[in-house]
């Protein structure tokens, strides 16, 4: 694995009995000692430390940078507060998403997290569209670590106090002993969590000053995958890509209406005409009726007749305790109850489609004391 | 009894002509959590290295092959419902299938524990 990229904390996970596995070009925890299902069932019942410090880190800085980001992208972002994050997707003339990626207003500027794998394909594109008007800087000095699950907040409130008033999708800038922690409410697993972006050199401390809590423990990928998937959210390059649309992918909530009304983004003839008419497909959840796994790219049948689509994205859901996945199906066999079946290794495999996601999310949307 | 070791981590404990197969404690260990096994029709015949079992973890599917030639006069059943047994005692309760052996000399070309050991130490 001698090509692959290390992220700051790549000596802690040997050193926690990490078994390694590329990913985007990076060397990465696939999982620790416990296994994937110990480590999904402890961000579900307690909190988990991931490392995601491969994903880009961008701020975007000028004197318009809401404006000009709009223009890459459907989403209301000169409505946006400091403080608030809102999820995206980088668009292009056919309707396709590039990326998906979280936007935050922060005081001086827009901060982006995008997928490792698109990273440098996004720097380039933000620089065509939005050079010279709007500043675009890689921040590749910082580490982001994901604290996720149920206990995250007790434990990262014993750090830093003033970080549990935040509310799902909101982030601000905080000091702990003089460190510049940058603490966003958000992630990818479906619980509440916070994504904590530190300057690389301080980030085997902090993650250890986590870890040394017993209601933290490390998960890796494999873990992050099974707790996505549970909680219906998309992998870029497999749920969805350049040939998908957000109205086919169940994304159609970040089209905000201001743009809908203004029509003003890439794509936007294709994807308003899908969501005045339909999608040709539909991306939806499936629950495996038995217990054989259903892996991407497995063809999907309606039963005793012909092809309806494939799996994007499918393996064995530890919560739910069944196989589950994420598939791609033409929209007339996309409501939920729809029978299915999917071919795997010459065999057919019942199943059954499920309303998204499969594990209710438990995001904090109040704040103490507050009704909302 | 002898128990012998393939380059694909299966293990065969032969006793007189039957054969019993499963997969060592080292691919259980690569694999991670076990969630399905795939096990093949109780009278098929297989020819030695021919893949009649999978087994999948959260993560992927892998196949597992015959260590050698026969037909299959059983599989274990407790699978279906305990994949898991596969990661708890791989060499053990979480046998896969039993074959009746066409020729028990084929076994004379697969590793002894010593020979599979030594093996192991060259992946690492």
């Amino acid at each position: 694995m001698a090509d692959l990229l290390r992220t700051p904390l790549f000596e802690l996970h040997r050193e926690l009995g990490a078994r390694m596995a590329p990913f985007a070009g990076f060397e990465l925890p696939l999982h620790y000692a416990s296994g994937i299902l110990a480590e999904h069932r402890f961000c579900r019942e307690s909190a988990a430390l991931f490392d995601v410090s491969h994903m880009g880190q961008i701020r975007l800085r000028g004197p318009d940078a809401e404006a000009a980001l709009e223009r890459l992208v459907p989403t209301d972002l000169r409505g946006l507060a400091v403080g608030r994050s809102r999820y995206t997707v980088l668009t292009h003339e056919r309707g396709g998403i590039l990326d998906d990626l979280i936007v935050g207003r922060d005081p001086d500027g827009l901060f982006l997290v995008v997928n490792a794998a698109r990273r440098g394909f996004d720097l380039a594109h933000l620089r065509t569209h939005l050079e010279p008007g709007a500043r675009v800087e890689e921040l590749a000095e910082r580490a982001l670590l994901a604290l996720q699950g149920p206990k995250a907040a007790e434990v990262l409130g014993r750090l830093v106090p003033q970080a549990i008033r935040l509310v799902f999708m909101e982030a601000g800038w905080f000091d702990l002993e003089g460190m510049r922690l940058r603490i966003s409410r958000t992630g990818y697993t479906g619980e509440d969590g916070f994504e904590i972006s530190l300057p690389a050199e301080q980030a085997v401390g902090f993650a250890r000053r986590l870890l040394a809590h017993p209601e933290v423990r490390p998960a890796g990928l494999g873990a992050r995958d099974t707790l996505r998937l549970e909680a219906g959210l998309c992998l870029y390059g497999h749920d969805i890509d350049e040939d998908t649309s957000p109205v086919e992918a169940g994304l159609a909530w970040v089209i905000s209406r201001r743009r809908r009304e203004a029509g003003d983004f890439p794509g936007a003839s294709v994807i308003l005409a899908q969501l005045r008419d339909g999608p040709p497909r539909r991306l939806v959840g499936l629950l495996v009726e038995d217990r054989q796994p259903v892996r991407e790219g497995a063809a999907l049948y309606q039963p005793g007749a012909g092809p309806v689509g494939r799996v994007t994205s499918g393996a064995f859901g530890p919560t739910v305790g069944r196989p589950i996945a994420l598939a791609l199906v033409a929209a007339a066999h996309s409501a939920p109850g729809t029978r299915l079946e999917a071919e795997v290794r010459g065999r057919r495999v019942a199943l059954v489609v499920t309303p998204l996601p499969f594990v209710p999310h438990r995001y904090v949307r109040a704040r103490p004391g507050e009704n909302r | 009894m002898t128990v012998r070791y393939t380059e694909e981590h299966e293990w065969i404990l032969a006793e007189g002509t039957t054969g019993t197969v499963g997969i060592t404690h080292h691919a259980q260990q690569q694999l991670g959590d076990i969630v399905y096994v795939e096990l093949p029709e109780v009278g098929r015949r297989v020819a030695k290295g021919e893949a009649v079992a999978v087994v999948e973890s959260v993560k992927a599917a892998s196949e597992v092959y015959a260590p050698a030639s026969g037909r299959v006069i059983a599989v274990n059943g407790e699978l279906a419902e305990h994949p898991e047994l596969v990661n708890r005692d791989p060499e053990g309760a979480g046998w896969f299938f039993r074959l009746e052996l066409a020729d028990p000399s084929e076994l004379e070309g697969l590793m002894d524990a010593d020979a599979y050991r030594a093996f192991l130490a060259t992946l690492a």
